[in-house]
């Protein structure tokens, strides 16, 4: 009769020991992301940030984050709504680069981790009004724009800030192909008032983790007073400039689209109504009631002083 | 479009009842209710994405212009091809009339709310809205006529009536690409066919019938 030996177990196949010892940790980490996966945090990727609250937040109900990842303009992953969520996952945000320069005493270019070093992060919940006539309201963390802008120094000459989005049509599908919409790169501006304003924020994060790509990873700006457009998403450079500078919308239709762009229910664009709007995920479904649209999107007491004298029908 | 065919679409398809072919109308009007069951149901659903009512809208639209292409297309398919669909055209139309009918009522209702002075400011003001009313406006009186009795009636008047539909398809597919913020293939393709079809009703018949007997 043969009698088989059990073979050797194969000392490749032992566990470490530091890695037994922390069995419970790990099964803990597999119950955790059950849970996590359960209920519906689908970026694996996405790191969680602590951030302090913010006074300048609203109180109004915040919007599902499915929604807010699921339903986005950014065209350089495609025109429909759902095509950033879908194809956004290329795109490769580290390492990560923002060229500061034009009319500031230090320019270069920083890495992401300096340019987050900039100050403090900050959770900003704020309405954010797409010119399409939807809103929604969106948990960001960021931090004031000003503070990279003063830690370049920002001289006296200049007037404007300029902003461009990442140009990489190997990751960003919309940026190749037959039909282009928009030129490249997205550029967009400030008057540097405006970039100053404290409620203009440079947001790396929202709904307490890192920024999910289609919104706009690693960085992008938040101007809630202003048409969602105005967000510029991804951002590679920052120019300080003495003239008012280029934007793709503007280039695109200067008579549909204005450089400054506020929210402005008096305003329409000339093809549809912007006196209301239809925040999303509100009323169930299909029933969802037009709410009106508030002046500079409800932040005209912060704002408004801005274009004190400035007839806001000819510079919509 | 010629009478003929029209006094043969009498009743229904003209085929000879029981057969396969008297299935293809009944067919369409099944099936072409498909899209529109499915986008309610999954708008109801919550497998819309965010904005169900606006996929809702836009894709109760397409299907109407989908329709009136397809409508147009039966014509210049007998013509040039051979293929005789001819009895199936009131079908397709009437379809087309049933959508747009669809998309104008999510508009009207749950997109505008019934709110009439937000409704009429955006006829007026919004061209494209204005093209889009003015394409169902047209639709309304051919979808009216769309019946043996009429036909009988109106005769030759029943033609020149049912021509509007070209004006309507223009219109139909110019609305759409209007309403796009930037103009990509989607709309851009609709039109080229919607241009095409209505360009090869202008080629003069008497050539084509000379290619038709070289060949």
């Amino acid at each position: 009769m043969l009698i088989r030996r059990p073979p050797d177990i194969a000392s490749s196949e032992i566990t470490p020991k530091e890695l037994y010892l922390r069995r419970r940790e790990f099964i803990g980490g597999v119950v955790a992301a059950s849970v996590l996966g359960a209920i519906g945090v689908e970026d694996a990727r996405a790191a969680k940030i602590d951030a302090a609250k913010s006074p300048l937040s609203t109180t109004e109900t915040v919007t599902r984050r499915e929604d807010a990842t699921t339903y986005n303009n950014f065209y350089e992953f495609g025109t429909g709504k759902d095509d950033p969520g879908r194809k956004a996952h290329t795109l490769t945000t580290a390492p990560w680069s923002v060229k500061i320069d034009g009319l500031v005493n230090k320019p270069a270019t920083y890495t992401l981790e300096d340019v987050l070093k900039s100050a403090p992060l900050e959770e900003r919940i704020y309405r954010l009004r797409c010119v399409e006539g939807w809103s929604m309201v969106i948990p960001w963390i960021g931090f004031p724009l000003a503070a990279v802008l003063n830690r370049a120094g920002v001289q006296s000459k200049a007037k404007y800030v300029a902003f461009e989005t990442l140009v990489r049509p190997a990751e960003m599908p919309g940026q190749s192909g037959l039909f282009q919409p928009l030129p490249w790169p997205y550029v967009e501006g400030l008057r540097l008032d405006e970039a100053m304003h404290p409620l203009t924020i440079l947001a790396s994060g929202m709904y307490g983790e890192s920024l999910p790509n289609q919104n706009g990873a690693p960085l992008r700006l938040v101007v809630p007073w202003k048409y969602g457009f105005k967000s510029i998403k991804s951002i590679v450079a920052i120019r300080l400039v003495e003239t008012q500078p280029p934007t793709t919308w503007q280039t695109s239709d200067a008579g549909e689209y204005g450089f400054f762009s506020n929210v402005n229910p008096e305003v329409d664009h000339p093809r549809w109504s912007q006196a209301t709007e239809r925040r999303i995920g509100e009323g169930s479904g299909l029933f969802v009631k037009r709410r009106p649209t508030l002046m500079f999107n409800g932040y005209a007491d912060q704002v408004a002083s801005l274009y004190a004298g400035l007839d806001l029908k000819a510079n919509y | 479009m010629a009478p003929p065919d029209a006094a043969r679409g009498r009743a229904g398809s003209g085929a000879r009842p029981g057969s396969i072919k008297a299935l293809i109308n009944p067919a369409i009007y099944v099936f072409g209710f498909v899209p529109a069951v499915w986008t309610f149901y999954a708008a109801i659903n919550d497998q819309l994405g965010a904005d169900p009512l606006k996929v809702l809208e836009r894709s109760l639209g397409l299907w109407a212009l989908r329709f009136l292409i397809a409508s147009l297309a039966i014509s210049p398919l007998r013509r040039f091809a051979g293929v005789n669909l001819i009895r199936h055209r009131r079908a397709l139309g009437l379809m087309a009339f049933f959508y747009a009918l669809l998309h104008l009522t999510v508009y009207l209702w749950l997109d505008q709310g019934l709110d009439v002075g937000l409704i009429w400011k955006d006829i007026v003001k919004r061209p494209y809205i204005t093209i889009g009313m003015l394409a169902f406006l047209i639709l309304l009186p051919l979808a009216a006529t769309s019946n043996a009795y009429s036909i009988r009636r109106l005769g030759a008047a029943w033609h020149k009536l049912h021509r509007w539909v070209y004006l309507a398809a223009a219109a139909a597919a110019l609305h759409f690409a209007m309403v796009v913020k930037s103009l990509t293939a989607e709309p851009i393709i609709y039109a080229a066919l919607v241009a095409g079809l209505l360009l090869v009703r202008l080629l003069p018949k008497t050539r084509a019938r000379k290619v038709r007997s070289a060949a």
